[in-house]
């Protein structure tokens, strides 16, 4: 049967959510087959076997980490050498993208990127995307080349079936290339212990309207209440209430959770372009014509300083 | 000593306008004013900077691949304080997709000259992130890309890119191609000199032939992805809303309720 290849996003043999999902949209077009690359790849295989991968290539090597995307683009070339995949998917990080760009260049093909679902059609697979602020819904091709595409997170459910999951060692050689943009320090984010936001299944951001980085306490409580992950809108964000890793919207993360609670944010272009696609909609605002309240399922109009505390207490007394 | 610098920047359609697609499914451009991605306008900026903390002499060069209207992207850039303007301008365009404007970027850039590319971190129409990449794949030199933080000195370009796992410190020899976020500092608006002065500034046009390539490498036809359909996303049917006399809290914990979240 044909092969996919899948790149795998893991850290340190921790595998991330969207590529369990990968493995599921994968199985439409063929048999998984899973690249891991640097420290812990190994560590990611009873995982990925779990998830339907037939083979797991690894290769561990300290300069994934030392240089940036390009020793992972060498990586992919020299698998999608072995395998002669029908299609290559990668998580829709940035810097996935990135090194999904530049494979599909190496090996003459087309790249769709950020797309929320996969079939298999008739000549190859057809991805859907959400486009110009997901105002549209497009369905793409690739025409040249082995597909390259990149998924968004929380575009399948994940869907466990067993599968073999065989480790074998990728051969790797690196080009000259590879090592032109040194990495020369990291810093690792502080963990919240909250769900990474772009996975979550409940987020619940704040904006202008919480007025304050202290006041943000009111938003975070709702999400504990919840286990939810927690937003900002840019007008948040660029006044220093909340860390730009929590930014949702064009500048910012990409959420497409079940369920999206924003409170005190007007709904600007930029801030939907990043949240229009989550299954139900939310808000909270004291604005009865702000543009948010055109995109929810359910609304309130009010002060989010009663409304969001109340809930809170609500959520916390119903789930005893 | 000299640094060239060219800065790319994207002509697309303003996103608080009506944004719809043509019937050959490519971006309708009549319905809706274009503008310069605000995006790279972040691009322009640091590539200023760069120049202002520099010793060197530098050339700012901007570059866009677009449309007969999309000089009023390239005037923007210049009365921002670009010093001159290359436009690639071809009917054989329309329809190209990422790979083939990469082609196309790279082509231009080589023919200008340069030490360094500066892009915005994704246009505000396609957002896909990854035309940087592509024009460094192409050009052979090292990506130093989504940086908050920019700087170039004696040959180096060093930079702070915040991804979602880590935040990490990054650096390259020129020549490179940077691309930089909404992150890296507010962008300048045009003062009236800036905007008489750049109506005096060079804007050159090049067609494909200019570059060496031929039409069926780019455009729709010879485009390596295909769009097949284009649905305008039906109207969420319209939601409750409530007025908070009091109850707003328990009436939303009601509804959350009702739909299993609780
Ligand atoms: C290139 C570009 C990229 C951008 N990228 C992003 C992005 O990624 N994400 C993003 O969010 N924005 C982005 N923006 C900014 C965007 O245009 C808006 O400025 C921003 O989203 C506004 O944030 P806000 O809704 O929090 O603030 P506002 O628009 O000021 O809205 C605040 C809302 O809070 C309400 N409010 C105030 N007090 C209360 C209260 N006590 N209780 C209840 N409601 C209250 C008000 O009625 C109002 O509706 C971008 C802009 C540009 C130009
Ligand atoms: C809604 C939509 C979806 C699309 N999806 C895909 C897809 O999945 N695959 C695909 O191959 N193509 C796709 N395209 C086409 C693609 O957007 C264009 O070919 C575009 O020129 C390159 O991609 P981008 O706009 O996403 O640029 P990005 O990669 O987001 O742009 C990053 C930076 O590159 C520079 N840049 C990009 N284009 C130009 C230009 N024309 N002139 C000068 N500088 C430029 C700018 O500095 C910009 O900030 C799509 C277009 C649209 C409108």
């Amino acid at each position: 049967m044909a092969e996919v290849l899948v790149y795998v996003d893991h850290v340190d043999g921790a595998v991330r959510k969207p590529t369990l999902e990968l493995l599921t949209l994968a199985r439409r077009i063929g048999e998984p087959v899973a690249v891991a690359l640097g420290s812990g790849a190994a560590g990611t295989a009873a995982v990925l076997a779990e998830h339907g991968a037939t083979r797991v290539l690894t290769h561990e090597a300290a300069d994934y980490a030392d240089y940036l995307v390009v020793p992972k683009v060498e990586a992919l070339e020299a698998a999608v050498a072995a395998v002669s995949p029908v299609a290559v998917l990668v998580p829709s990080s940035a810097e996935a993208k990135e090194v999904a760009a530049r494979l599909a260049l190496r090996i003459g093909s087309g790249i769709i990127t950020d797309a929320v679902d996969l079939e298999a059609g008739d000549s190859g697979p057809v991805a859907t995307q959400s486009v110009f602020a997901a105002s549209f819904t497009t369905k793409s091709v690739v025409v040249k080349g082995t597909p390259v595409i990149t998924v968004k997170p929380n575009s399948a459910a994940v869907e466990p079936a067993a599968a073999a999951g065989a480790v074998e060692a990728l051969d790797v050689a690196f080009s000259e290339k590879a090592h032109g943009t040194k990495v020369t320090a990291r810093t690792a984010r502080e963990s919240t212990g909250r769900p990474e936001l772009t996975e979550a299944a409940i987020v619940v951001s704040g904006g202008r309207g919480v007025n304050g980085a202290e006041n943000f306490s009111v938003i975070e409580a709702l999400a504990d209440s919840l286990g939810a992950a927690v937003g900002a809108s840019r007008a948040a964000v660029d006044a220093g209430w909340y860390p730009h890793s929590n930014q949702v919207g064009q500048t910012g993360k990409s959420v497409s959770p079940q369920l999206y609670i924003a409170s005190g944010i007007s709904g600007a272009i930029q801030h939907r372009a990043g949240m229009q696609t989550s299954k139900t909609i939310v808000a909270i605002n004291k604005d009865p014509e702000a543009p948010i309240f055109d995109l929810v399922d359910y609304g309130v109009v009010g002060d989010l300083f009663d409304v969001v505390p109340q809930l809170t207490e609500e959520v916390k007394t119903r789930k005893g | 000593m000299s640094l060239r610098i060219v800065v790319t920047v994207k002509y697309v359609p303003d996103a608080t306008g009506d944004r719809h697609f043509a019937d050959d499914l490519t971006v309708d451009r009549d319905d809706v004013d274009g503008l310069l991605s605000e995006l790279d306008e972040y691009a322009v900026e640091q590539a200023l900077q760069i120049s202002e903390n520099s010793d060197d002499d530098v050339e700012i060069t901007v570059l866009t691949v677009g449309p007969e209207d999309a000089k009023d992207a390239l005037r923007k850039a210049l009365s921002m304080g670009a010093d001159k303007a290359i436009h690639v301008e071809d009917d054989d365009l329309h329809g190209t997709d990422a790979i083939g404007t990469s082609l196309v970027l790279a082509k231009a850039i080589e023919k200008a000259g340069f030490d360094l590319v500066v892009s915005g971190m994704a246009s505000t129409d396609g957002t896909a992130g990854i035309v940087p990449a592509l024009v460094a794949e192409r050009l052979g030199v090292p990506q130093v890309t989504l940086l908050s933080e920019v700087a170039v000195e004696g040959g180096t370009v060093s930079g702070r890119r915040d991804g979602d796992a880590a935040s990490e410190q990054l650096e390259a020899s020129l020549p490179a191609v940077v691309s930089v976020t909404d992150q890296s500092g507010e962008a300048r608006y045009p003062s009236f000199k800036g905007i008489m002065a750049a109506k005096k500034k060079p804007v050159e046009s090049w067609d494909l032939s200019d570059l060496g390539i031929e039409a069926e490498e780019v455009g729709l036809e010879g485009a390596w992805t295909k769009v097949e359909s284009a649905a305008e996303r039906p109207a969420r049917t319209a939601g409750t809303i409530v007025k908070d006399e009091g109850e707003g809290g328990k009436q939303l914990a009601e509804y959350l309720a009702g739909q299993k979240f609780i």
